[in-house]
């Protein structure tokens, strides 16, 4: 298997990806033909290694992208590399060196017991047998699912299937490994776990992963860095903690007074919502609370003050606004 | 042929899966075999009343039945899930066979596989065997027999799946894609000569079926075609069969293609 060496692993340029619709028009008896352009313009690249969340609203453009990344969609102009290959035209190539997992579509078979499902991939992906078994022990152990292997896939809880999913889409030793919503449904626990085999997964075999999910606490566990995409292209491309500047995200000081009182006036914060005696102010994420706290507390009669840290998806809730 | 043994892996997963539950895959093959066996039953009552069919006697009827009957449980044994596809469209499992590294055919083909024909296989076995007493062996005549099966499980083959891909294109469209594919597999069961010349013309050119049996079978029993063809199709089958597979393959190639363009 040859891997270059150098440039990213991920290379995608001025993607475009246009779809036909046809549509029922009032007044006309053909339906008329539609171009809806669910891939406008989008250009990223990932090295090997990163892990990327890949996160926008839905329609976004999100699965289109997933698709033409591992060639299930040719793309209507631009460019997408995977590893050196054209992945529309070298699929079958490419696909030994990808994982994929849909959140909300099971790879694996339904009447089959997991332990035969896996036996199908090593087949299908040729794994030489001493490899499949280590790979299969591991994954197994980590992700606790020893006692479900000889258990129809049909009967597995959604945790285990999924589960059971990721064990599948890296038995063959994955070079990246595309996530869509792969914490949908599941409950605390086993998002935390899932959340730390993956960060395990990256740290010791150096996996790149790209993650697509609703859920920002995915994110915020595992992603150094961020894409989000809204109409098709991308509309921020960096860091977490970017994001939060980027997106002039504020603070926000909850004050408790003693009394009620009418609104805090203090400068550099605005009081968003009173309740009773219980106050919140916002102010910027990058300005000092403590001259804001001393102002307060000088003002009024204060029983209790906390900060919270802003919300990521408000952050992104405001990005989506001002792009649209 | 890398692509071969897998599927031969594969398949052979499947059946062993089968395996684990033994009598509803006895129940299943013998249920198979028990109602297809009806339709010889349906002949040989008819044969009770009738001297001959247009000409043809009731072992050259069964030859025809048998080695047409084999052919397509052949051939429905290997194709598997081929006419699933518009449902694998519809769930995505379409798009998870294409993140997997084998082709997209062969995948399809042995999803699911299952010997529920077996049944069939054994049944037109049995009949085939039957009439084949009655033939008067030449080693051309033997030549001619096995590349009559090889070819007839082609053709189906590739009718099946040329059929299937339209769904490719409108995902509801088994019915019509069954009425040439099982529609053109019970036809063959009779003499051809029962139908018009031009049903005849549509069976040779079209959708190729009478090369399935009817040529071939009129060399094993030494016929000469009561339409009058020329006697070079009776060697044809093969011909037949390859150009029909080659057909096939192209129309995947395209409803594939189609699909990576459309993603619908």
């Amino acid at each position: 298997m040859s891997r270059p060496t150098d440039g990213p692993l991920i290379d995608v340029r001025d993607l475009e990806r246009t779809f036909d619709v046809r549509r029922r028009v009032e007044g006309r008896r053909r339906r008329v033909r539609e171009q809806v352009v669910a891939v406008h313009d989008l250009t990223f690249s990932v090295d090997a290694g990163e892990m990327v969340g890949y996160i926008g609203p839905n329609g976004a453009g999100k699965s289109t992208t997933i698709k033409m990344l591992t060639g299930i969609l040719v793309p209507s102009g631009g460019e997408v590399r995977v590893g050196g290959l054209d992945p529309s035209r070298q699929r079958v190539d490419l696909a030994r060196r990808i994982g994929v997992v849909f959140g909300q579509r099971s790879t694996l078979w339904w009447d089959l017991p997991l332990r035969d499902s896996f036996e199908l991939l090593q087949k299908m992906y040729r794994i030489p047998p001493a490899r499949y078994r280590e790979n299969l022990d591991r994954f197994v152990d980590l992700l606790d699912l020893g006692a479900q292997l000889d258990t129809p896939v049909r009967q597995l809880s959604l945790g285990q299937r999924m589960r059971g999913d990721i064990t599948a889409a890296l038995l063959h030793d994955p070079e990246v490994i595309y996530l869509d919503e792969p914490t949908i449904g599941l409950d605390v626990v086993s998002k935390g776990r899932l959340r730390e085999f993956l960060r395990a997964l990256n740290a010791e075999r150096g996996t790149t992963l790209l993650l697509t999910t609703h859920d920002l606490q995915d994110i915020e566990a595992l992603c150094d860095r961020v894409i989000v995409i809204d109409h098709g292209t991308s509309v921020y491309d960096g860091s977490l903690a970017g994001l939060h500047a980027q997106g002039g995200s504020r603070r926000t000081l909850v004050v408790d007074l003693v009394d009620e009182a009418p609104p805090i006036d203090v400068p550099g914060a605005e009081v968003r919502t009173v309740e009773g005696p219980r106050q919140w102010l916002s102010f910027p994420s990058d300005a000092s609370a403590a001259p804001i706290v001393a102002a307060v507390a000088a003002a009024y009669d204060v029983a209790d003050l906390s900060i919270q840290e802003p919300d990521i998806e408000d952050v992104i809730r405001d990005l989506y606004s001002r792009g649209a | 042929m890398g692509d071969l043994r897998t599927y031969g892996q594969i398949a052979w997963l499947w059946i062993r899966a089968a395996w684990q539950y033994p009598t509803s895959f006895v129940l299943l093959a013998v249920g198979n075999g028990l109602i297809t066996g009806l339709d010889f039953v349906g002949l040989w009552i008819m044969f009770s009343h009738l001297r001959d069919l247009a000409g043809f006697t009731l072992h050259e009827v069964a030859l025809l039945y048998g080695s047409a009957s084999l052919a397509l449980a052949v051939a429905d044994t290997a194709i598997g899930s081929v006419e699933r596809i518009g449902t694998y469209i519809r769930t995505g499992r379409l798009d998870q066979m294409m993140t997997k590294p084998v082709p997209l055919l062969v995948q399809v083909c042995a999803d699911q596989f299952t010997l529920r024909r077996l049944g069939r296989l054994t049944q037109a076995a049995v009949v085939f065997g039957w009439a084949c007493t009655y033939v008067d062996w030449t080693p051309l005549r033997v030549l001619v027999a096995v590349s009559m099966l090889v070819s007839g499980a082609l053709l189906f083959f590739g009718l099946f799946v040329g059929f299937s891909c339209i769904q490719f294109w409108t995902t509801d469209a088994t019915e019509f894609a069954n009425a040439f594919t099982y529609g053109g597999a019970t036809v063959t069961q009779y003499p051809l000569s029962i139908f018009p010349r031009e049903v005849m013309v549509g069976l040779t050119f079209v959708i190729p079926v009478a090369f399935v049996n009817w040529y071939p079978c009129l060399y094993l029993l030494g016929r000469s075609d009561p339409f009058g063809s020329p006697d070079a199709l009776q060697f044809a089958s093969p011909v037949a069969g390859i150009l029909t597979m080659v057909a096939a393959l192209l129309v995947w190639r395209t409803g594939v293609r189609h699909y990576t363009s459309t993603g619908s």
